[in-house]
């Protein structure tokens, strides 16, 4: 081969192995490069370059050189400890070489006459060679520049360092801080020597809340997905990302029914509730939502399925009183290891961590069914964007677990209104049920309608319950009411009524 | 002789306080003015008083580990202490004397 560079060379991509982040980037990084990975300072640079490398050794037996500039390796290593890396043994076994370029503290140099990084660029080879690396990281080349006089020196060395990398065949993650979340691509103007491939993390406070995302912003010569991606750095995995619009939607809809808890309420579904579907029960405090998820709960428990419980709202102590004064045994469930109940306070972390952290639960138990009370408990703590984007994730997660969901929603408005949890999964959902108060000449009643129940016949009537003892009984329609979901109650004259019923049935 | 060889008798024979190590890489017209500058600086200001070490890096490069050397031409006062690092060819003799402690940064009058 006499080619020395060709325009249409095909770019192959090397996984990085980071959960979700292969997606976006369809495939991986581009491999035999070097991609800039820039951020502010916090936002992720150096665990996640430290990831692609840890992958490299764990899930893809490629070796590794570590390239660091301002950390010594011995910081770096102890660091990363806790997400239970072991870059001390990986050096003792030979999969990682370590290439210490940190300024030594208190050392003075002296510049008298031109000079080059040859060294740098030797001590790299070295490595590579050394332990056969196939990823490289450098972390972060911006500590590199305060230690030389002239940046133009630096910039054009490290322009050496980065052709010299891919003489070497090696796919490369060089990390550099930027100033702000939005703007010039990184300090020093580094992004002059590694212009092919940049990725950006961010971690913008929105709402008094830090909101995590990765964008990539380009990949010269192959694909990735486009714009801002919400991640998280979970104490024991590191970087997971949130693929939103790369969640595949391959529903494999199942006919399978399992029961809601309720036979009426069964009834009112066509015969219960789809195996792989979300159902939304939405209603004002008081209507009776955490005794259909108890019921629920009940249903699958009593079938001798697994279940989970995660409660935002109540306490264990609360949501077992309750459960127990509706029959439903809670505790002995659980030591049967057929129930786990998850309560959190939804302030304790960000959602992106309670997303992380149900996924975690229900991979680790395995459940058939779970509930979440109360899902706009959740929203409450992050921006409607993410919030959107949490359900759409979750969803897609419980979906291809196959996993049946009741998740409950409290409105703010005792009767009729909306909420923005109703306005913004309810596209998600495969099935809403209302619950409303109806106030009917001075008397509240309760009113319950299956509004959507996606593939397969529902009752599309408005029907009045009571809770009872033994939980919700499902009564008979309202006759002569209209306007019960609004909120604003007419009443229709019953022979009007019944004349018009008439009228069409007439004709059927 | 070698710039290795004649290190390698300097080494054996050295007694006095001064040693220096020099890292270069190959023949690069850096590393040889290097070598030239700083076996003249030294034999006008330390004669028979230092040694010089010369280190390649393009066959060694696991030796610029210790030192950590990032800069080629650097040379490291390793006695007497504390350490120091020049880096550059030292053409500017006066930064280089400067460096090596073997003259006092000008003081304004």
């Amino acid at each position: 081969m006499t080619m020395t560079h060709a325009a249409n060379e095909v770019v192959l991509k090397m996984p990085v192995g980071i959960a979700g982040f292969d997606q976006i980037a369809d495939g991986g990084i581009p491999k035999g490069r070097t991609t800039l990975l820039a951020g502010t300072a916090g936002s992720g640079k150096t665990i996640f370059a430290l990831q692609f490398l840890v992958n490299g050794i764990q899930q893809f037996n490629e070796n590794g050189v570590i390239v660091t500039f301002e950390e010594s390796p011995d910081d770096l290593a102890r660091n990363v400890e806790s997400l239970g890396w072991d870059i001390r043994r990986y050096v003792a076994e030979g999969r990682v070489a370590m290439v210490d370029a940190s300024p030594e503290p208190g050392e003075t140099v002296c510049e008298a006459g031109p000079y080059d990084l040859t060294a740098l660029l030797a001590r790299i080879e070295h490595a590579v060679s050394k332990v056969k690396a196939s990823r490289v990281i450098l972390d972060s080349v911006g500590a590199i520049f305060p230690q030389f006089a002239d940046s133009n020196v630096v910039r054009r060395e490290l322009h050496r360092v980065v052709s010299g990398m891919r003489h070497l065949g090696v796919t490369s993650l060089i990390t550099i801080e930027r100033v702000h979340e939005y703007g010039e691509i990184a300090r020093f103007g580094v992004e002059e020597f590694v212009a092919d491939n940049v990725i950006i993390l961010r971690n913008p406070l929105e709402q008094e809340k830090r909101r995590r995302t990765i964008e990539i912003l380009k990949f010269r010569g192959t694909t990735h997905q486009k714009g801002e991606y919400p991640f998280t750095i979970d104490p024991t995995t590191g970087v997971t990302i949130i693929p939103l619009s790369a969640i595949e939607l391959k529903q494999k809809s199942s006919n399978i029914r399992i029961s809601s808890g309720n036979a009426d309420f069964d009834k009112m579904c066509g015969g219960g509730l789809f195996r792989d579907s979300i159902i939304l029960v939405s209603g004002a405090t008081g209507t009776g939502k955490t005794l259909m998820v108890s019921h629920f709960m009940k249903a699958g428990i009593e079938a001798g399925h697994r279940v989970i419980l995660f409660a935002f709202e109540e306490n264990r102590e609360q949501l077992v009183r309750n459960a127990t004064s509706w029959g439903v045994d809670f505790e002995s469930a659980e030591q049967q290891g057929l129930l786990r109940i998850i309560c959190r306070y939804p302030e304790t972390m960000g959602l992106e961590d309670h997303l992380i952290q149900i996924q975690r639960e229900i991979d680790r138990f395995r459940p058939v069914a779970i509930a979440i009370d109360s899902l706009s408990a959740l929203e409450r703590v992050s921006t409607i964007k993410s919030f959107r984007e949490f359900v759409i994730a979750l969803t897609s997660f419980i979906k291809h677990r196959e996993i049946a969901g009741m998740f409950t929603n409290t409105s703010t408005m005792l009767m009729g209104g909306e909420t923005i949890t109703e306005t913004h999964i309810s596209t998600i959902t495969d099935s809403i049920v209302l619950l409303r108060y109806v106030e009917l000449q001075g008397n509240m009643h309760r009113a319950i309608t299956v509004l959507k129940m996606r593939g397969s016949w529902h009752d599309k009537q408005i029907r009045e319950y009571m809770v009872t003892d033994s939980g919700m009984e499902i009564a008979g329609t309202f006759r002569g009411i209209g306007g019960i979901l609004t909120g604003s109650i007419t009443y229709t004259l019953g022979e009007e009524r019944e004349y018009l019923e008439r009228m069409f049935s007439a004709g059927a | 002789m070698s710039d290795y060889d004649t290190f390698q008798t300097e080494y054996a024979t050295y007694t006095g306080p001064w040693l220096l190590r020099l890292y270069i890489a190959g023949q690069s017209s850096k590393s040889t003015t290097a070598m030239t500058n700083l076996r003249r600086i030294c034999e006008e200001h330390l004669a028979g008083h230092f040694c010089i070490e010369v280190i390649d890096l393009l066959e060694k490069p696991q030796l610029a580990e210790g030192d950590k050397v990032i800069a080629i031409p650097t040379v490291v006062r390793k006695l007497p202490e504390p350490l120091r690092k020049i880096i550059g060819d030292l053409s500017d003799t006066e930064k280089a004397l400067i460096g090596l402690q073997l003259k006092q940064k000008p003081t304004a009058p």
